[in-house]
């Protein structure tokens, strides 16, 4: 019943958010906008309280994310049918997929971890920096 | 057993076994990069279909209920989020920066290396919002000329390639912070990436999800305006 429960909610925001991007045409896909809204209905409750609303969420979330790759499975059975076309230019494709990647992976991890400065141990998770005032918008 | 190949839910049962065997091999393999379930599940359905010439129509059919999860899926991963949102303190300048020239290289490197290395404009165009997850980059690419159909595959590739080779190539470069090192899984290979480095630390899997919601929001505003200038 609690994974029900917390199913419902999912599925709720996902509707919310669905609603909100036919309404505003936001460019983003509804169920991140699902995302956003749960994340604020569990900002708004108390997290710790562990109650019925919360705790249901968190076992329904927990279930689906332990096995998120398999919701991946049929989309990417359907790049078969497109492997002729991936074929006919194989040199841009390749090297352009694997290259660009590799340049945003890059550039996104050197820079983030640059910004925040090298105070993270190597290994270690970094503290939630609980001295500073919340929003700072200092990273150094 | 061509009967037998046109129910739908024969594909539904081998998709679960695929996957399942797929979580058997990482396990068995001491969760070697190789080893994704995702991977593991794609390669042995596309050999199956392929080898049977089973219609591609009635696997998507009966595994549309597996596809469907994936939307609360993503609604799911405030939770993660919800948890590790304390570490978000002091952390927005490296979160923006990273993720709005993140999403500018991984455009623009997309294009251009396509169309340097002898592709087709139309090509760079289908390209360019691979790094997003497949609900923006498939819109992205029809509105720009591209062909959305094989973004689609491109985005799934670059999600494979995130999975298998994120974490590793995250550690080749130094990246040890776990929210710089999910940001980036996130901002490469969407949701496809999150999965992997989700099921090996939770608050790269959070930064993970986050990175790949702003990522989609970032390239949706600023490919169009890239697109005039190219």
């Amino acid at each position: 019943m609690r994974f029900l429960t917390g199913l419902t909610w999912l599925l709720g925001c996902q509707l919310v958010g669905t609603v909100i991007v036919h309404l505003t045409g936001v460019p983003v896909p509804a169920p991140v906008i699902g995302m956003l809204l749960l994340l604020v209905v569990l900002r708004v409750r108390h997290p710790s309280a562990g109650g019925d609303g919360e705790g249901s969420v968190h076992v329904a979330a927990d279930a689906l994310l332990g096995h998120l790759q398999l919701f991946f499975v049929p989309a990417g059975v359907g790049v078969v049918a497109y492997l002729g076309l991936l074929r006919a230019d194989a040199l841009p494709v390749v090297a352009g997929l694997v290259g660009s990647w590799l340049a945003g992976l890059a550039a996104v991890g050197l820079l983030a971890q640059a910004l925040a400065g090298r105070r993270s141990a190597p290994g270690e998770v970094p503290g939630g920096l609980p001295g500073e005032p919340p929003g700072g918008g200092s990273g150094a | 057993m061509t009967w037998l190949l046109d129910q739908p839910l024969t594909w539904l049962v081998a998709t679960l076994l695929a996957y399942r065997a797929g979580c058997w091999l990482r396990d068995r393999t001491g969760r070697h990069p190789l080893a994704q379930p995702v991977l593991v599940a794609v390669a042995v359905l596309a050999a199956a279909i392929l080898a049977t010439g089973a219609d591609l129509d009635v696997f998507t059919d009966g595994t549309a209920a597996v596809s469907f999860l994936l939307g609360p899926a993503t609604v799911a991963l405030a939770v993660p989020l919800h948890r590790q949102l304390h570490r978000l303190r002091g952390y927005v300048l490296p979160l923006l920066g990273s993720l709005v020239v993140g999403a500018l290289v991984s455009i623009t490197t997309a294009y251009g290396l396509v169309v340097l290395l002898g592709g087709s404009e139309e090509l760079g165009r289908t390209m360019a919002p691979k790094a997003t997850t497949a609900a923006v980059s498939i819109p992205l690419s029809e509105s720009l000329g591209g062909i959305a159909s094989l973004t689609a595959a491109l985005t799934i590739l670059a999600g494979i390639l995130g999975a298998v080779a994120g974490p590793t190539v995250l550690t080749w470069l130094r990246v040890r912070d776990p929210r710089a090192r999910g940001l980036a899984v996130g901002a490469a290979s969407h949701g496809i990436g999150t999965a992997r480095v989700l099921g090996e630390d939770e608050v790269a899997g959070a930064f993970s999800g986050l990175s790949m919601g702003l990522t989609a929001l970032l390239t949706s505003l600023l490919l169009p305006l890239l697109a005039q200038l190219l």
